[in-house]
């Protein structure tokens, strides 16, 4: 049996599914689109999948998230539907069950936070309210973990009995009487289409395309619908969109009425206005934010996920060790001992020690998301961010990409709209990593020892500019058209709960260790063949004759016009694919030097400090490592647009660079 | 007037809601039709969007699109 969960954003959607279904989950994406699917298995319940649509505020055919809702809820149709509603928000939550309840599916409302309707002195009548809309409705507290076992029953009752809501006519009027002609004249194109009629005729009303284009409407029977909706449109003095939002609120309202009895407003949203006075204050609002991403920052890639990362690549080291030992005494070949050693455990294990800093910082994220200050962040950065066509939100992942690409990435799911998470995910590895870090700590101390903090910023401000440049020319080709709305709830303040957060980082921990056991292992294995082997297959003792490095030199020309085309540096950059650490290290491996510290010494005979800037600005553009482009191809749902992308990126590269060195020539004199 | 123009803690009420397409069906799926009370809650430290609050919530919105909702404003 499938039952799906549907509700607004921020009603507590996903505590509810998780105290439905525990850790037994599975997340997936809808096919086609990158929206999230999750589902579970329901708790103590035998055959009944729970699926996690996603948070929207209503069936409207504009968003990637609504159309697969509607889709989900026509094409699979679920036994049983349960909506969650925020009884604290009432009114606007249950403008999302009106369009729900035309669907013609057994609808059951979870009419959560009802402990804190209690405390603040305010009651909803249950019974009363169920009659006027219909619907069995369910008082709950999902964080308190309250009536969730009751809700399951009523769920299964419904089901069982199909128990669809009953034919209350939500419409009054004008509205009512165009919804019944319609339906009428439209009867037969809805059974072929095998939509549920009440739904149709009123999307044929609100004149909506998508439904338009299912029914193959014949030009009279357009033509009368349209008399009809003009005739509407008329008596009412308003449009059709208007006419039925209109309808449907004043029905809640009507509903509502004697039924829910409020004291102004409740205790979470003064609290939250009361925070909000600091956290998005004029003056102070931004160095908070500030301050906030700082601390985080901090506590991630210096203390917390730091250490733990230390401590797990000393582990993955001492294992490492072990097997080599092993695999000495066994006597095992030569080839063989290296793949294992060499490839597989350097390369996954220098990818798996990044998985303490990716659980730690999710830990900070999904506590600021669950909080509802994210939504705060987007308000105060939303004018920022617009001149580019993205909205305050996409400024998250955007500041970590200065981190770790990688959890960047994999945090635009927080993001409202396809298009703005797409946009962001090509925008973020612009923001240079920490792991470049080396690379530029080598080079300037090499070429620009007095000058080095100036160097630095250059590239980390200079990363941002070619960001913002490449989101414009975005703006005007790719993502062409209009970004969606944004008209963005700001939640009240809530404390996160501690499962929610805990099962979050498992998420993402395991959508990462999936990627470093899959793309990245893989990829391990085929540096460490280049790396490892000539052309004639032998082993290789120098690493000068392997293939990489063979590879190169054949690429070596391309980087002549930016004045680094010695194999050397293609070489590094090659392997800084694998990590962008790689590249000091192979730089120390092919010009024998027995430790990167020394490196700088030797550097001058690669590069001349032009040429080294060059290289700079290359490394700071060029793709991201394998670990971020695999999150890449994750989040954007497609390999072929990851590839894509990662070519426009070395492009992009490549024409800074050459303008560097170029121009840079030009005034030097060289 | 517009919504644009109503000062921060004023009261107005929706007289009609313009612009088109997803933008003005996301405007009317989040409560703001005609007879709405809203009221002006703040603006961003960078002058826009601002902050809304309407049937117990809290929304916001860009001044670009405030200015296509319609208002009378409230006497105090």
């Amino acid at each position: 049996m499938i039952i799906a969960l549907l509700g607004n954003p921020n009603s507590g959607k996903t505590t509810l599914f998780n105290q439905l279904t525990g850790s037994n989950q599975h997340v997936g994406n809808f096919p086609g689109v990158t929206v999230e699917k999750k589902e579970g298995a329901i708790r103590g319940q035998k055959n009944m999948t729970l699926v996690d649509l996603p948070g929207i505020y209503s069936l409207s055919p504009y968003t990637a998230e609504e159309v697969v809702t509607r889709d989900f809820l026509l094409v699979n149709k679920p036994e049983a539907v349960i909506n969650i509603v925020d009884a604290t928000n009432i009114e606007r939550n249950l403008y999302l069950t009106l369009q729900l309840m035309e669907v013609g599916v057994p609808v059951v409302v979870a009419l959560n936070m009802m402990d804190e309707v209690r405390q603040n002195g305010d009651s909803i009548d249950v019974p009363l309210l169920s009659q006027n809309l219909g619907l069995p409705i369910v008082p709950i507290s999902a964080a308190k973990n309250e009536g969730c076992e009751e809700l399951v029953q009523r769920t299964i009752e419904a089901a069982q009995q199909k128990d669809r809501p009953r034919g209350l006519d939500l419409c009054q009027g004008e509205v009512h009487r165009a919804v019944h002609s319609i339906a009428h004249i439209i009867e037969k194109e809805v059974k072929d289409a095998g939509l549920p009629s009440r739904y149709a005729a009123t999307k044929v009303v609100e004149g909506d395309p998508i439904t338009l284009s299912k029914l193959n409407l014949t030009d009279s029977e357009k033509e009368i619908i349209d008399n009809i909706v003009r005739e509407m449109e008329t008596n009412l003095g308003t449009d059709r969109e208007a006419a039925l939002a209109d309808m449907r609120y004043d029905f809640i309202a009507n509903a509502c009425k004697d039924a829910v009895k409020k004291n102004g407003n409740s205790r979470e949203l003064q609290r939250s206005i009361q925070i909000d006075r600091v956290l998005t204050h004029k003056y102070f609002g931004i160095p908070i934010f500030l301050c906030v991403m700082l601390l985080t920052f901090f506590l991630t890639f210096n203390v917390i996920g730091a250490l733990l990362s230390d401590w797990l690549s000393l582990g993955i080291d001492g294992l490492t060790g072990l097997l080599d030992q092993a695999l000495t005494n066994l006597g095992i070949n030569a080839a063989v001992h290296s793949l294992l050693i060499d490839g597989v455990c350097v390369g996954v294990g220098s990818v798996l020690s990044f998985l303490p800093t990716i659980v730690t910082l999710f830990f900070f994220l999904s506590i600021l998301e669950d909080s509802g200050y994210m939504a705060r962040v987007a308000f105060v950065m939303d004018k920022l961010l617009r001149k580019i066509g993205l909205s305050g939100r996409s400024f998250v992942p955007m500041l970590i990409g200065f981190g770790c690409s990688v959890p960047a990435i994999m945090a635009t799911r927080t993001l409202a709209s396809e298009r703005d998470r797409r946009m962001t995910i090509l925008l973020t590895p612009f923001m240079s990593c920490s792991a470049k870090l080396p690379i530029y700590a080598t080079f300037t101390a090499a070429f620009f020892p007095n000058a080095a903090p100036l160097v630095m910023i250059g590239l980390y401000v200079g990363g941002m500019v070619v960001g913002v440049l490449y989101g414009l020319l975005l703006k005007h080709s790719v993502f062409k058209g209009k970004p969606v709305p944004f008209v963005m709830e700001l939640p009240a303040y809530r404390l996160p709960s501690a499962k929610s957060v805990v099962i979050h980082m498992w998420e993402k921990a395991k959508d990462f260790l999936v990627k470093a056991f899959t793309i990245i292992f893989m990829a391990s294995i085929v540096i460490w063949v280049l790396q490892s082997f000539d052309t004639r297959l032998m082993m290789v003792s120098d690493s000068s004759d392997s293939m990489l490095a063979g590879i190169g030199r054949f690429i070596a020309p391309v980087f002549a016009p930016l004045g680094f085309g010695n194999w050397i540096s293609s070489t590094a950059l090659l392997t800084g694919l694998s990590a962008k650490e790689a590249v000091v290290s192979t730089l120390a491996v092919l010009t024998n030097v027995p430790d990167t510290a020394q490196l700088s010494t030797v550097l001058g005979s690669l590069f001349t400090p032009l040429s080294a800037v060059s290289f700079l600005t290359f490394t700071l553009l060029y793709m991201p490592c394998f670990a971020a482009v695999a999150a890449v191809k994750r989040e954007l749902g497609s390999a072929r647009y990851a590839a894509l992308a990662m070519f426009a990126q070395c492009c992009v590269a490549w024409i800074v660079a050459f303008l560097v060195y170029q121009i840079g020539g030009l005034i030097l004199g060289v | 007037m517009t919504l644009d123009k109503l000062k921060v803690g004023a009261y107005g009420v929706i007289e009609a809601v313009g612009g088109e397409g997803a933008l003005r069906r996301r405007l009317l799926d989040m409560g703001l039709t005609p007879r709405t009370r809203v009221m002006v809650r703040k603006v961003a430290p960078m002058g826009d969007p601002i902050e809304l609050f309407l049937r117990g919530y809290e929304l916001t919105i860009r001044l670009e699109d405030a200015q296509k909702i319609e208002i009378t404003e409230e006497k105090a």
